[in-house]
């Protein structure tokens, strides 16, 4: 089955390319027949002439971005985006998401949905679609909350998957707050689940484990790139017999996304570090589970600087019951976990640390709330490579952060005067807010 | 890609518009080097088959370049300057089309140009912008370059900027104002100053301020450092900011050097929108970011590096050291110091080979010592763009909306005050059709009241403002 993939803006399509980047040269390393033909049915269709072209779409309101990334997925001889695929305006949006939501988003609102529909008439079978976007400027935000509402009405029973980049906790745009809280707000109601990369983290492990001294955004999306193909590429299911999994899109969401009200997605992948250090690197898979398992409930999201005091808190005998107190400080309590194991020696890793109710919420089994992919096929030169994905209190916090920050700039009325311009009115600033206060909240109970 | 139209108004104004104009095409030359008519040149520039009568034909991207044309307005009223431009080697650049003129000029009395001069020329000067914003196939923004002193660029200039925002709301507005010193020899620059401002506050989306005194003392500064070089610190003589070399234009006029520094400015702010970056940040993400409210829109620029090192041995340090001078006193185009004032917010505007991550640097190291608005304290705005300035490996252009721009308003004010009381020269302005002594309160309260605006801002900057309290949700 087929996945298209959406870039909307400069930064979603910045981060889609190294994406099919890291995907194109995973998939045609080595011998692995079935592997690559698997991947290539699921992000690329073929040419008569054997080209591989990338499923998907590219969109953004200013042109340069996009015309950069299609010269450099033909520069790389192995795929191409299709000639007829894209689609830039002059005028970006300008930082500002009512600007993308309400004038170029329903302004281009066919063409957009004609683009997606021609790419998804080009899959046997379609798996769901992934729209890639930032949150904090104008064109990913805006207009990629406008097309994902599109998509949402024009395939109401396919999976969408927002892969969303968040900013840098300071420094990219000022309105970033406000963007990220309707964003967030409106995916909400839309998507069916919301995977998130924070710019923070990814650039720490830039710089702390790939040891990159000079850290450039090609950089920080190919890391994005690498935990996103890490998931997406072909694995096996616990009850797929020996097949890859069919729907990547749809597997990921039952396990993780049981209940509307949770479904923001974080991400830990190890082993990461620098090409020139990997020829040096032995991992062996119990090292490396202890380290993730510690790294999720601890909530780091790097392979260093794991806080090793946190520990899963101690069922009573009595039950599952676990009461205000019993939450420890710190620790990350999940409602459900994907564990994705590739490589060497895949089958011998012992899982047992992942499937320990005390991680989960009382009212899910953990039987229910994890689940495992595995296969043995290497993926991007890592000889073993795992993935966490979860959907846990990880995201909490930075969630917390961006909703108080914007409520402060809100409370004095800063910059509304943008927003009410293109008809946002301060009413839909406050639904916003009470929709993310309602996930924090709900988030925070777990 | 987007185009921008430069509208320049009176003497200062067209002085300027020609420094742009030549390092514009210095910069252009020098990045592009195949003869191309490309995507960054259509952003300022036409391109004109001269031969033939019904000029356009080729201005699409992709062609040769045939003969540039400036996407400008050249508005004055006397023929002094126009005429020298079109004696000078920037003469092929405009068309006698593209220039309104008149011969007796204003003045120095804000309400001749503004009422007289307005009404006089509205439909001539629509009728051009028209036609000029016609070539373009997307107008992002006008640039409006005047003085405030002087009775043309201050009156007639912000007559202009109404037309502008009457004819095209949808595109952009940004204003480089040249204020006029202390001691300028126009004794009704005060006068001319405070009416323009109004108009400024009322109708620009942005507002470029420009110190004439900030102008010469760091041209002199420059200067200075020059000709004192120890052996380590070199100083290039022919430092990229000041110095038109390389442009068309041979004889330098004493002007110049000033002139180029905001045109300078202009070639910076535009960078980004012209030339490809990793985190680009097009001209309406300016105002989007950097105006919280609407007539808080005066926005203080620094540009750095002012001189270019001859020892390039310490590419790191000197790094650094360009963030560094970016919000140190002595860098800014207004004499103030927005350090110890409050910032609403800040842009930094990078050209060159740098990375996010020197960025990211920078701003953690600068962060802590400035102050920032209880309620954006994470106040930044980056944009990368690739290609650098001729003559530097890197520069930056910092935009802070800082309170400290309120010392010049409330200088300029106090010698409006001055005249005002004596009602000094006021029967000059009174004598204008249109032009009542209302227009001077008016003027003098719409000023005062923006000063209180940012006083109010500046008195919490020393309280401790507690965060507001967060909806709750009924569990």
């Amino acid at each position: 089955m087929s996945i298209v993939t959406v870039q909307l803006g400069q930064c979603g399509n910045q981060v889609g390319l190294e994406f099919f980047e890291v995907i194109s040269n995973d998939a045609n390393d080595r011998q692995r027949k079935v592997y690559s033909e698997c991947t290539n049915d699921r992000f690329f269709s073929e040419t008569s002439n054997g080209d591989l072209v990338a499923r998907a779409v590219l969109i953004d309101m200013e042109p340069k971005v996009i015309s950069q990334s299609v010269a450099k997925a033909v520069k790389s001889g192995k795929w191409r985006y299709g000639e007829h695929s894209y689609f830039s305006q002059k005028q970006g949006s300008g930082n500002n998401w009512a600007n993308g939501y309400c004038v170029h988003g329903p302004r281009h609102e066919e063409l957009v949905v004609d683009l997606v529909r021609k790419e998804v008439e080009r899959c046997d079978r379609l798996a769901g679609i992934i729209a890639m976007m930032s949150v904090a400027g104008g064109t990913g935000s805006g207009v990629g909350t406008y097309a994902t509402q599109c998509l949402r009405d024009a395939y109401p029973n396919s999976f969408i998957l927002n892969h969303l980049t968040w900013p840098y906790g300071t420094g990219e745009v000022i309105v970033q707050n406000y963007n990220s809280v309707l964003t967030l707000s409106h995916l909400y109601q839309l998507s069916d689940a919301i995977l998130v990369h924070e710019n923070d983290t990814v650039h720490k492990i830039c710089a702390k484990l790939m040891n990159i001294k000079h850290i450039s955004f090609s950089d920080i999306n190919k890391v994005i790139a690498h935990q996103l193909g890490s998931v997406l590429q072909p694995a096996l299911t616990g009850d797929s017999n020996g097949v890859y999994n069919k729907n990547p899109l749809a597997e990921l969401m039952s396990g993780l996304v049981c209940h509307p009200e949770y479904k923001l997605l974080s991400l830990c992948n190890i082993p990461q570090v620098s090409s020139s250090s990997m020829v040096y690197s032995v991992f062996t898979w119990s090292g490396l589970l202890k380290h993730l398992r510690q790294m999720h409930i601890s909530n780091t999201k790097m392979e260093e600087g794991i806080d090793w005091q946190v520990r899963a808190p101690c069922l009573q005998s009595g039950g599952l019951e676990r009461t205000k107190s019993h939450r420890r400080k710190g620790f990350n309590t999940s409602l459900a976990n994907l564990l994705i194991l590739r490589g060497k020696d895949v089958y011998s890793a012992e899982i047992g640390g992942f499937q320990d109710p005390s991680l989960y919420t009382s009212w899910l089994p953990a039987v229910e709330a994890f689940s495992i992919w595995k296969t043995p096929v290497t993926f991007n030169k890592y000889e073993k490579s795992a993935t966490l994905v979860s959907n846990s209190q990880a995201l909490l916090q930075p969630l917390d952060y961006m909703v108080g920050k914007a409520w402060n700039m809100f409370a004095s009325r800063a910059y509304i005067h943008q927003y009410t311009k293109y008809g946002i009115s301060e009413e839909d600033f406050l639904d916003s807010f009470t929709s993310l206060e309602q996930v924090i909240s709900s988030y925070s109970l777990l | 890609m987007t185009q921008s139209v430069v509208v320049q108004v009176g003497q200062c104004g067209n002085q300027v518009g020609c420094r742009f104009w030549d390092l514009a095409l210095r910069e252009h030359s020098h990045v592009n080097k195949t003869g191309i008519y490309d995507e960054a040149l259509s952003s300022f520039f036409r391109n004109v088959d001269s031969r033939r009568s019904h000029a356009g034909a080729c201005d699409v991207v992709g062609g040769r370049i045939q003969s540039l044309k400036a996407r400008a307005v050249l508005v004055d009223m006397e023929e002094g300057v126009v005429n020298e431009i079109l004696q000078g080697p920037l003469r092929e650049v405009f068309d006698s089309t593209q220039l309104i003129t008149d011969v007796s000029g204003s003045g120095n009395n804000w309400a001749v140009g503004h009422w007289t001069y307005g009404s006089a020329y509205k439909e001539v000067i629509v009728d051009q912008l028209r036609k000029t914003a016609e070539h373009c196939d997307c107008l992002q923004s006008f640039f409006l370059i005047h003085s405030m002193g002087g009775g043309t660029g201050s009156g007639l200039g912000t007559c202009v900027l109404k037309l502008l925002e009457e004819e095209f709301p949808e595109v952009c507005r940004i204003v480089a104002s040249v204020y006029p010193s202390a001691e300028d020899d126009v004794v009704t620059s005060p006068y001319n100053s405070v009416l323009a401002m109004r108009e400024l506050t009322e109708h620009a989306d942005c507002v470029l301020p420009v110190e004439n005194q900030s102008l010469v003392d760091i041209v002199n500064k420059i200067k200075h450092m020059s000709y004192s070089g120890n052996p380590g610190s070199m100083i290039k003589k022919d430092t990229a900011i000041i110095s038109g070399r390389g442009g068309v234009s041979g004889a330098q006029k004493p002007f110049d050097a000033m002139n180029n520094i905001i045109a300078n400015l202009l070639l910076n702010i535009t960078s980004s929108a012209r030339f490809e970056g990793s985190l680009n940040m097009d001209l309406n993400e300016i105002a989007m970011n950097l105006v919280p409210f609407p007539r808080l829109h005066y926005l203080v620029s620094s540009l750095t590096p002012l001189y270019t090192l001859s020892d390039v041995s310490i590419p790191t340090r000197r790094l650094d050291q360009m963030f560094t001078d970016a919000f140190s006193k002595d860098h800014q185009l207004i004499r103030a110091d927005p350090k110890h004032s409050l910032y609403l917010a800040c842009a930094l505007m990078v050209r060159g080979n740098v990375q996010v991550s020197d960025l990211r640097r920078n701003i953690e190291r600068l962060r802590p010592t400035l102050p920032f608005v209880s309620w954006n304290q994470e106040g930044w705005k980056t944009g990368l763009c690739g290609v650098p300035p001729v003559g530097h490996s890197h520069s930056l252009l910092a935009l802070a909306n800082n309170t400290c721009v309120k010392s010049t308003f409330m200088e300029l004010r106090d010698r409006f005050a001055k005249l005002y009381r004596k009602k000094a020269h006021l029967h000059h302005y009174l004598l204008v059709d249109g032009m009542e002594q209302g227009c001077f309160t008016e003027a003098s309260t719409s000023l005062s009241s923006l000063i209180e605006e940012y006083t109010q801002l500046d008195a919490t900057k020393t309280r401790m403002i507690p965060d507001p309290t967060r909806l709750n949700i009924a569990t």
